[in-house]
Order: structure tokens, then sequence, then C-alpha cells
């Protein structure tokens, strides 16, 4: 019972700073402390959002799907390159201090590289995606897979198991909640990234939009435009949640006892 | 010629000799004990009987065949159950089955008619974090009886629980090993455990260890708890005591 209530307060807290953080931001706007053009108030933000909100479905469909393959391409990419670096110990000494590098290229920089390359669809967007979002988890799977108990793999051999059987009896399922951590940062990384990606180039999507309505200087809409994103990066890492949940079953049910 | 026969077995590290010219023989059907003390050797033995290691010199031969580090025909159970914490408990102890390419469904089933024998009846679909100490130790156990080809090697299987589950434990395993006569080589520092349990007992002791005395426990099976009370009992722990003292 008490935690229970514990919980909703949980809950509480933080919408009721959101709500102080609205309330201080409207009687900025409102009381005109803030001149309208520089920052447009929350109503008129939330009026843009709701008037522009099917003409932002359209542009989110397309971000999503650069997202989505972008993260699903990023996580085969990741498992690869994760399962190699386990099984060849010289290829992890060779790539891990690269991978590590790679991760700072700034996103900005090589954006417009990739769409000189690959052009104005949704290759370089998809590219982009694969960049930011494959290194969160390949370092989640390598470093559950380093996790696995040497006398597990020792018992595994005991019983005649070879390499591969290892491989999925044990180290796939003990590498799990570090797979899933890095997914959850990679899924808020891909429609951001997405989205940049947009920026330098393309026909559609969220950040075309967002370019444009900046370019018109229709402050409102880009504030819409960034709640968007935000509220879709969100629902994207629920999903991720929701997918870890259905896959470690244990999980569920050791915290069930705990409490 | 035994069943098992640990013949002239030697094995060092960083040119550090850990055991040296090590003899043993089990039984068909035996319980025997190797009892050492902490730094003797213990554990390097066991990898090298369960072919995880292949020992510098000496030989491993079960049934006529030479085994000498070849995992595969010795299972094992260690202190820590290893119960994988994401497989049911039926599945983990099935793994033996299923890694030798039985089909999951043929797997549960074969596992599952022995989880009552074995008093683990109706934990097969929980997970191992849902089950108190003995409980997972019982599911360890019955996963070593079906990885194993005639021999189970058990190293301090009851030495991580608690007084009291321990001693409920140990009448469980005299109970269950009337039933499926494992031969089995049990490793402990545990001299009433080893006295309790095992038809010998070796004494592993010395650096580089070695075996340095046999013991036989000459006291009819089925045995219960009350052997321990008896005055009998405490003539073959005073032997023991002073044999491990003498070396």
């Amino acid at each position: 019972m008490k935690r229970k209530l514990q919980n909703t307060t949980y809950k509480v807290a933080p919408l009721l700073a959101l709500a102080v953080i609205v309330g201080i931001w409207l009687f900025v706007c409102e009381g005109e402390i803030v001149p309208a053009f520089m920052l447009p108030s929350p109503v008129d933000v939330f009026t843009a959002f709701v008037n522009d909100f099917p003409l932002l479905l359209t542009h989110a469909q397309i971000t999503l799907q650069e997202a989505l393959y972008g993260l699903l391409i990023g996580i085969a990419f990741a498992f690869i390159i994760a399962s190699l670096m386990d099984r060849f110990q010289f290829l992890y000494n060779a790539f891990y201090p690269l991978l590590v590098l790679s991760q700072t290229i700034p996103t900005v920089a090589i954006a417009p590289l990739l769409v000189l390359w690959m052009g104005f669809e949704m290759a370089p967007k998809i590219t982009l995606v694969v960049i930011t979002t494959f290194f969160p988890i390949t370092i989640g799977l390598l470093d559950g897979f380093k996790s696995v108990d040497k006398d597990q793999v020792n018992l595994m051999r005991s019983m005649k198991a070879n390499r591969f059987q290892t491989f999925y009896i044990v180290k796939i399922p003990t590498a799990l909640p570090s797979f899933f951590a890095g997914l959850k940062i990679s899924a808020s990384y891909a429609i951001v990234g997405a989205v940049i990606a947009e920026w330098l180039g393309g026909f559609e999507g969220l950040g075309v939009y967002m370019t444009r309505v900046k370019k018109a200087y229709a402050f409102d809409k880009m504030f819409a435009v960034i709640i968007f994103i935000c509220i879709i990066s969100l629902l994207l890492i629920l999903l991720v949640a929701l997918i870890q949940r259905l896959a470690m079953p244990w999980l569920r049910r050791t915290k069930q006892k705990i409490n | 010629m035994s069943f098992l026969e640990v013949k002239n077995v030697t094995k060092s590290f960083d040119n550090k000799t850990i055991i040296k010219d090590v003899n043993l023989h089990l039984e068909k059907g035996e319980i025997v004990s190797l009892l050492g003390i902490s730094g003797s050797g213990k554990t390097t033995l066991f990898n090298a009987i369960s072919g995880i290691s292949t020992p510098d010199s000496g030989k491993i031969i079960l049934d006529g065949k030479d085994i000498t580090g070849k995992p595969g025909s010795i299972s094992y159970m260690l202190q820590k159950d290893m119960l994988f914490p994401f497989r049911k408990i039926v599945d983990n102890v099935a793994l033996p089955l299923t890694v030798s390419g039985v089909s999951k469904k043929e797997a549960r089933k074969k596992a599952s008619a022995l989880f009552e024998e074995f008093g683990l009846e109706g934990t097969q679909m929980q997970y191992p974090d849902e089950l108190s100490g003995g409980m997972r130790q019982r599911a360890a156990l019955l996963r070593t009886y079906l990885a194993s080809k005639g021999v189970a090697l058990l190293d301090e299987p009851f030495s991580a629980l608690d007084t009291i589950t321990k001693s409920s434990m140990h009448k469980w395993y005299l109970d269950i090993m009337e039933k499926i006569k494992l031969s089995t080589l049990f490793i402990t520092h545990d001299i009433d455990e080893a006295i309790l349990l095992s038809d010998r007992i070796y004494i592993l002791s010395g650096v580089p260890g070695n075996i340095t005395d046999e013991i036989v426990i000459d006291e009819k099976k089925p045995r219960s708890n009350d052997f321990a009370l008896t005055e009998k009992f405490l003539e073959y722990k005073k032997l023991v005591v002073e044999k491990i003292a003498f070396t």
C-alpha cells in the first residue's frame, strides 16, 4: 500500500515540475516580458500543434520510416560486429578503439557529406541513423557478452556444447539486459538522427518541415514540431521498454517476488 | 579394473606444481569423497578429471576409455548452482539433453519425469530466482544427473547453504543416491559431510597436492543423519582429523 503511494508520488512529481515550467513560460509570454516573435506563448504553440497535426503526421511518417529502418539496420549491424568482436579477440582489440573514435565525429558534420554522396532521398538519412544508433547497441552487446560467467561457459563445454550453442543458449540471453539498455539510448537517438539528416536536404519529413517553418519565422510551429519530435521519441522508447519486458519474462517474475 | 581411474595426474600453473601424481579410483555406484584443506589443488584436480583442462601428465580413464582432456563424459556440479536465470527450471534441468540435440518438448518431458523423485514437483515452470537455495541445488543435481554418463563430480555442492538446509539436503542426497546409484566423486572440506555421505574418503593434502590417505567408511546404507550421532561416526572423525593433522 505504502509502495503504491510512493509510486504515485514518483509519477506526480515530474508532472508538477512540468506544470510549473509551463506556468512560468506562460507568465513570461502573456506578461510580455519576452516579445512574442522571440518566444511564442504555450497557447500559440498548442494551437499550432492542433492545427498542424495532420501535416505533422504526414511528415512524421517519413521520419519514422527513416528512423525505424535505420534502427533495425543499426541493430543488425551491431549484432554482427559485437558477435565477431566477441568471437575473435584480435578484432576486439583492433576495432574497439576505432568504434569509440567513430563516435567523436560530429553527426552534423557528416550529414551534408552523406547527402552529397547519396542524394536527397531516404538513403543518407537512414545511413546517418545507422551511424548514430549502432554504437550504443554494439557496446551494450559487447558488455553483455563479456559479463558471461566463465564457469557457465565451462559448464556448457562439459556438456559438449559447441560454440554456437554456447552463444545462443548462454551469451545472448545474458547480454539481453545490456542490449536493451543500449537500444533505449539508440531509440532516442534515432528520431533526432533522422531529423538532423533531413535538415540538410530532402523533400519530406519533420526535419524538412522544421527548416521550412524556421525560414518563415513561424516560431509557434517550430515549437510544435519540437514537441512532436519529443513525443514520438518518447513513444519509441516506451515501445522498446515494452519489447524488453516481453523479451525478459524472468526479470518480471523476480521483481514480483521481491515486491 | 575400476569404473573411473585417475592415474598419476600432475598439473602445474606458471611453473608451480599444483597436484602431483594423483591416483584414485571410483567403482560403479560408489560415493567417494575427496577431502582436502584449501590450497591442496582440489579445483585443479576437478578440472582435470572433468576434462575442462588437460593434465601435464597422467590419464583419466572412464570405463576403459581414455577421456583425458575430453569434456563431455563426466558431469559436474559446483557450489554455485549455475542455473541460468533466464531459463525455466525445467529447461535448466533439461539443458544437457537440449545440447545433445533432443527437441525442447522431448527434453522437457524427460526432465519433468524426474522432478517428483528429486523433490522438485511443481517448480518446472518457475525461474531459478523464485526458488530457495536448497531447491536450486536439487535442480542442479538433477541437471548433473541428466548430463552424466555414469559419473558425476560434485565440488562442495552444499557448502553455500545454511546449516539447517545443509543437513536436510544431506538426508535428501542420501535418499536420492539410493535410487539413482550415480557414481560420485564428492569434493568437500567438511569432515562430517565426507563421513556421512561416502563409502570411502581420500585425503588430499600437501604442496603440491597429493592423495595422502584413504579411509573406508564401513557403514551400511541407506544411512540416515543419525549416523552422525553415533560413537562409530566420532571414531571415524578422530581418525580423519589425525590423518589430516599428521600430513
